[in-house]
């Protein structure tokens, strides 16, 4: 007879295999990295740039020259751009955070002769007509009206401005910012930040020699570097705690957010931390989950994470409760980041907690891309895979006391600014 | 092509086995064929609600989630008003662990009373979050009761409101559990670094023991045909003023579901499509601009939404939409347009054999659509589409009677 309550044996994960890239610059410099695998005939070129010349007085250029980069060139409209690359079946993707701006290419590899010369164009010939710029300016500020409606997306603009000031990661835009955009401004930092110099290319998924012999062809060769690339250096110093409250007496909900500077990929602390991080709010099953939503029922979701940028790091939290159970819900995170402190994290927990992370990482390996993916967490640190044999180390064998030690070195309650959007 | 075995239990379960030794992890998909439309009205948000209750504990284990994380898994489900989908993702070497407890949560659930308090007040807030305390949030629970007036499509999967939800009994959820949750009703999909040989023994040895319960015959009322023009004017405290005009569209298993799918991406996929250039871009006159299908079982929706620029008046923005339908509606679309949308659907089939779970969840899907094996012609439906069938289908379908129009307006 079949005994359900007991549970099948299982295993630790124990061997991990990272796809490692192999690299090879374009004649011009850029450095290519290849990971060349999958069974689907299809690949994803990503053009990555470092931002830089960062202005403060400016704050939306470089997300609007991202924005825009499509939106037209010397040679092709906006309209022959988008029909060029959607005839064959691919996607132009772009994409701004704060240290990198990234365009991607999604398509099945036979056709990359055909698209590939379509975004050289929009690499080096973008003019950003007036008429487009006018059209963006129109249609972001709207997109921005609905967005300072939401609680969760002011609670996130004070909090990254509380901690980040006005620099590339907590700048505090408003309706207005738009506005300031120019033209000329935007073709100056379009020629200036999207060179060569500053430009790393990943590719992921089917794609052999003779494709890599492509994209020499046509982007190693007229494109050169020209002056103008300065690179972005941005120092912080970490506050005392702060309150931000803002209040809408209509809330339903109200959004907290909360957490401090903290350090980044590139410290020798930071497996460790993560393994604290997913006990605090990092899985499912963590004790800001199984406390606030699972047994109080304030919420339909909560969790925290340690975010890596290039020159800082920051821990955060962030949820979005009920507005009569706001404070209460303070009240129970303020306890879990206290008891984390103050006592050790039992044996059967943590062991939870270890294989769940080794089961997530080997999980997050799926496909050519998220290979693609771990290659540049590393990269843009300065980091090797020696980082990653280190952080399953990390996870294996890190203590109950360390995870104290951790969370008195890096979490406290009241170091941290913390943000209500709502009701208390 | 995503290969597959499949057979099916003494009880009624089906399985379907997906090999794919390029991955260190499996997965394991389990669809219940019960969605919002198997719901009572008065009682609505119920699958939903239920769908978080096979969290809190099954008869013999009390706890779903923590000896999956114990074994490096994870696991998630989602509800539509169409189905109800369970998903576990977990290093293969494990895959026992997802047997254990799939099974016994289809064999009986604790039924614990605090469970159900705390995911009343869990989904409440979920309600709250998604569809009560976001600008534009409730357009949802606005526009299905106007499109729909006997289907139960008429409400969203979250509910009609707080009050169904914060009502429920235990009694109705033991119900609800011996109506739906059986082997006859179920579908189950193991993929990954698996093989046939041990899916089978594993699904013997824990699923086969559970008896096949009721087989459930869905009966639902049928919505009888739109013959007038439906609207509704709401003023909400958002920014901006937004229109949404749904219209009927076939089931998902009618022959001309596909050209419904290639007409929204003709109208609206990316930046070359029609109504993005021609409404946003040249004209001006919306900030956004969307057609999309709801791609249900039965009769679905196909949509066409927008947020106006700022001062531009709904009567002007109205007639540009419709100006654009009657245009698809009267004139044959070019081949090279025609072409684009196809090569668009064939990459993006491509692309979704790269990820294990969708492959997982597509089986079960194509499965309960009658043959899983149809997932892998799918893409031939949409490559044979002509530029006649699309104007036949959008001549049919863009008619003023057979719209439902929800105006969405600022507050003054």
């Amino acid at each position: 007879m079949l005994n359900r309550t007991i549970a099948p044996a299982f295993r630790q994960v124990s061997d991990i295999n990272f796809i490692q890239p192999s690299s090879k610059p374009l004649h011009n410099g850029i450095p290519v990295f290849i990971l060349n695998a999958g069974e689907q005939e299809l690949v994803r070129i990503e053009f990555i740039f470092e931002n830089g010349n960062w202005d403060k007085n400016k704050p939306l250029q470089a997300v609007a020259v991202n924005g825009l980069i499509n939106s037209g060139t010397s040679k092709l409209t906006a309209k022959q751009i988008a029909d060029g690359v959607d005839y064959y079946g691919a996607f132009l993707q772009t994409e701004y955070s704060a240290d990198f701006t990234t365009i991607t290419l999604y398509t099945l590899t036979k056709h990359l002769a055909l698209v590939l010369p379509i975004l050289y164009s929009v690499l080096n010939e973008s003019i950003f007509p007036e008429r487009e710029l006018e059209i963006y300016q129109q249609n972001q500020k709207q997109k921005l009206q609905v967005s300072l409606q939401k609680n969760d997306y002011l609670a996130r603009k004070n909090f990254a401005n509380a901690i980040f000031g006005n620099t590339a990661y907590g700048a505090d835009i408003n309706l207005s910012d738009y506005d300031e955009l120019k033209q000329a401004d935007l073709f100056a930092y379009f020629k200036a930040a999207y060179q060569p110099q500053n430009c790393t290319v990943v590719v992921a998924g089917k794609f052999l020699d003779k494709d890599f012999e492509i994209l020499d062809n046509i982007f190693g060769g007229a494109w050169q570097n020209a002056d103008g690339f300065v690179r972005n250096s941005f120092g912080f110093s970490g506050k005392d705690g702060q309150d931000i409250y803002i209040e809408k007496p209509e809330a339903l909900q109200s959004a907290i957010r909360m957490g401090n500077l903290s350090i980044n990929r590139a410290h020798v602390d930071f497996p460790a931390l993560q393994v604290l991080n997913c006990v605090l709010g990092g899985y499912f099953g963590s004790r800001l989950m199984a406390n606030i939503r699972e047994d109080k029922g304030y919420t339909y979701g909560i969790g925290s994470g340690i975010a890596s940028l290039k020159h800082a790091g920051y821990f955060f939290l962030a949820t979005e409760v009920g507005a009569n159970v706001c404070t209460n819900a303070l009240k129970e995170i303020e306890k879990e980041i206290t008891l984390l402190r103050e006592e050790t994290v039992a044996d059967e927990e943590l062991d939870l907690v270890k294989n769940y992370m080794l089961g997530s990482l080997l999980g997050s390996l799926e496909n050519a891309f998220s290979h693609a993916d771990k290659f540049k967490n590393i990269y843009f640190y300065g980091l090797d895979y020696s980082y990653y044999h280190n952080y399953v180390n990390t996870v294996k064998h890190i203590t109950a006391q360390d995870l104290r030690e951790m969370a008195n070195r890096y979490l406290d309650w009241n170091a941290m600014t913390r943000v209500v959007v709502g009701k208390k | 092509m995503v290969n597959f075995n499949r057979f099916t239990l003494s009880n009624g379960l089906k399985v379907l086995v997906h090999e794919d030794t390029t991955t260190p992890m499996a997965v394991l998909n389990i669809l219940y064929d019960v969605g919002a439309r198997d719901e009572e009205e008065g009682r609505t948000g119920f699958a939903h609600l239920f769908e978080h209750l096979m969290f809190g504990g099954s008869v013999n284990i009390p706890s779903y989630d923590e000896p999956l994380q114990r074994v490096g898994g994870e696991n998630n489900a989602f509800t539509s008003n169409d189905i109800t989908n369970y998903y576990i993702t977990l290093p293969a070497a494990n895959i026992e662990t997802a047997f254990w407890l799939e099974s016994d949560r289809m064999l009986s659930l604790a039924f614990s009373e605090k469970s159900l308090e705390t995911q009343r007040n869990v989904v409440c807030e979920e309600f709250k979050q998604r569809y009560l305390n976001q600008p534009y949030g409730d357009v949802w629970l606005k526009l299905r009761p106007l499109a729909y007036q006997k289907h139960p499509y008429r409400w969203a999967t979250i509910g009609q409101d707080l009050q169904q939800i914060a009502h429920a009994k235990m009694e109705d959820v033991k119900a609800f559990f011996k109506k739906h949750y059986n082997p006859q009703n179920a579908i189950l999909v193991v993929g990954g670094n698996v093989n046939t040989q041990e899916v089978k023994q594993l699904a013997e040895k824990w699923f086969a023991p559970i008896a096949g319960g009721e087989k459930y015959t869905r009966n639902l009322p049928a919505e009888p045909e739109q013959l007038a023009e439906r609207s509704l004017t709401v003023t909400a405290d958002v920014p901006l003023n937004a229109i949404y005009i749904a219209f009927k569209m076939s089931a998902r298993k009618d022959p001309d579901y596909q050209v419904f799918d290639l007409l929204s991406d003709i109208l609206s996929q990316g930046q070359s499509s029609r109504l993005f250039n021609s409404l946003l871009k040249e004209q001006k006159l919306f900030s956004e601009i969307n057609a999309y299908i709801t791609s249900s079982l039965d009769e679905g929706l196909f949509v066409v939404d927008g947020k106006l620029v700022e001062g531009i008046s709904m009567e002007i923005a109205e007639k540009a939409i419709w100006k654009e339908l009657e245009l698809i509606a009267t004139e044959l679309v070019n081949d090279d347009e025609l072409t684009k949308v196809k090569n668009k659907s064939e990459s993006i089939m491509v692309f979704s054999e790269m990820n294990l779970l969708d492959k997982a969840m597509n089986l079960a899907y194509y499965e309960l659509l009658g043959d899983a094996a149809w997932l892998n012609v799918e893409i031939n439906k949409y490559l044979d589409i002509t530029a006649e069938q699309i104007r036949t289908v959008a001549s049919n379908t863009f008619k003023k009677e057979k719209s439902s129009t929800l105006y969405y307006l600022a507050n003054a």
